[in-house]
């Protein structure tokens, strides 16, 4: 786990050696802002909470977390220092739970980041921080799973758009697997065991709860797991591809 | 102690690596040679672990690299082709990587850091990033990255590339004087360079094995090998040059009116030329004997039949 440690220093140090991580930190907490702001009336809602923030996050996640899970091993591959990582005593397990960590770490720094909200709501009522915490954890660990998704898709390809596209897909579709418009269109024909299966596998589903600062152990399982699987498909597709 | 035996490597219907079987012990420093696209670097890439191969095996010290390829690769320094190394990392910050995944620590880190930077004399250039460096710095930071941790066993995959003629003549006295008691491998495409640094030379072509010996032996299949060239002040009847007993074959070039006389084999010729030379007042400028050419056996036994 040592070498988990190394790679996953230098990871982070290289996402702020480059402009990556300021520029997502920064459209991330605009972003953020203006979902809760201006989408999720904030202030008419008249309650002191975080809901209208968390709520969005799905969608956020959607786009900026494929941005920045895209580069982890396309560049490798691109720039040729795959062969140098992996001829190192470092085993792919251990890179790819590094390179996580890594941007696990950054995505982590930005929802730390949105703490002048939490300080807004507490000046302007009494919000039940237990329940903000909660959230916060949700997110993140959902946020985890995007991660993995996008790493994944990362290592299948050496050009960073394509890997970009692909995970984006892969999320959307496991973002809106709940949403009532995808629901609905199974509705007239499938019996409710497939709808409830379908329905399961969604992000929005499994993230509702947490928004309101519930953390069940089947949502959390759920992510967890989730988060997983798609780093050991990530750990095979590395193991089968790396010299391609 | 390396042991390949039966190696083969297929991409597809290519075949990179055909049936190649080798031994190389500590103390060999091995030039592997062979035209672009033969399977040299394939070949590297399987010996450190970092290819399957698709037949055949690689053992390290009695351990096949499948298996024991991150207990291995620990005794291993290895260059990949091109130099990769992290773009954004500031020389220090990328050497300082390495020697922590290598398991250096404390005062022998910090000793075998600033070994490698003077070795490779890299103290100018510490906290660049390694991206804006110039292609002989990436090079010589990727010989650093490969011998921080004094590995037994050294790699390198086009170690001279892009060097110009002082950086080549450098990195050549480097692995020479790390090369003791060590085992070395170098592929390359530069001849002077295998008989300048190696004590054996491995030829593939199309992933097939053409030649395995010293550089010696290589210059002796040359046919120039202990051939006699001199050149005439001016012109004279040279004809019986070709009649002197030993001498095979002779050759005028047109354009600098040198003559090559080719002995036949195992014969020294010289001697007779001499006296032929006296005793007929011929007026020659320059007489030489040839120590064999490296790049015609070279283009020889990897564009032909197999030697």
């Amino acid at each position: 786990m040592r070498n988990s440690w190394l790679v996953a220093r230098r990871e982070f140090s290289s996402f702020f050696a480059s402009p990556v991580a300021y520029v997502f930190i920064a459209i991330f907490l605009m972003l953020s802002g203006i979902f809760t702001f201006f989408v999720g009336n904030f202030y008419d809602r008249g309650q002191a909470d975080l809901l209208p923030f968390f709520n969005f996050h799905p969608w956020l996640y959607l786009f900026l977390v494929p941005a920045i899970g895209m580069r982890s091993w396309a560049e490798e591959r691109r720039s040729g220092t795959i062969e140098l990582l992996m001829t190192l005593p470092i085993t792919i397990t251990e890179a790819v739970i590094g390179k996580f960590l890594a941007a696990w770490g950054v995505l982590a720094l930005s929802l730390a980041l949105t703490f002048p909200l939490w300080i807004t709501v507490n000046y302007l009522g009494a919000p039940d921080n237990g329940i903000i915490v909660a959230a916060y954890i949700g997110s993140w660990l959902m946020a985890g799973a995007f991660l993995a998704i996008s790493m994944c898709m990362s290592a299948i390809t050496k050009n960073q758009v394509v890997a970009f596209i692909l995970a984006i897909v892969i999320c959307f579709l496991f973002v809106v697997c709940g949403s009532g418009i995808v629901l609905e269109a199974f509705q007239p024909w499938a019996g409710n065991l497939v709808i409830d299966t379908i329905a399961s596998f969604s992000f929005l589903t499994h993230f509702d709860a947490m928004a309101k600062g519930v953390l069940a152990l089947n949502d959390v399982g759920y992510f967890v797991i989730l988060t997983g699987l798609w780093l050991y498909g990530c750990q095979i597709i590395i193991e089968q591809k790396k010299a391609d | 102690m390396i042991s390949v035996k039966h190696l083969t490597r297929t991409f597809d219907e290519f075949i990179a690596v055909d049936d190649l079987s080798f031994e190389i012990a500590p103390g060999d420093i091995v030039g592997f040679l062979g035209p672009n696209g033969a399977g040299k670097s394939t070949t590297m890439k399987m010996l450190t672990g970092f290819l399957p191969p698709t037949s055949g095996e690689v053992k390290i010290d009695n351990l096949s690299i499948d298996q024991n390829a991150k207990l291995l690769q620990k005794k291993i320094g290895y260059l990949p082709e091109g130099s990769p190394v992290y773009g954004d990392m500031t020389v220090y910050q990328f050497l300082h990587f390495i020697a922590d995944v290598r398991g250096l620590k404390g005062a022998e880190k910090r000793a075998r850091l600033s070994d490698v930077i003077k070795q490779l004399e890299l103290q100018s250039v510490l906290n660049r990033a390694v991206e804006n460096l110039s292609k002989g710095f990436k090079r010589r930071v990727g010989l650093a990255q490969a011998i921080i941790h004094d590995p037994q066993i050294l790699i390198l995959d086009e170690p001279t590339d892009g060097l110009d003629p002082n950086q080549k003549h450098h990195v050549r006295e480097l692995i020479r004087k790390l090369s003791q008691e060590k085992l070395v491998i170098i592929s390359t495409h530069i001849l002077e360079e295998v008989t300048s640094v190696c004590n054996r030379v491995i030829i593939i072509s199309k992933g097939q094995l053409r030649f395995d010996g010293t550089p010696t032996a290589l210059q002796q299949k040359s046919r120039y090998f202990h051939a006699v060239s001199l050149t005439l002040s001016y012109a004279a009847d040279i004809s019986g040059l070709a009649e002197i007993e030993g001498v095979a074959d002779m050759e005028i070039d047109r354009i600098t009116g040198r003559v090559t006389l080719f002995p036949e084999p195992d014969t020294y010729i010289l001697g007779r030329i001499t006296d032929y030379i006296h005793h007929r007042k011929l007026p020659v400028d320059s007489l030489y004997v040839e120590q064999g050419r490296v790049d015609e056996v070279f283009r020889r036994i990897t564009n032909g039949a197999a030697a």
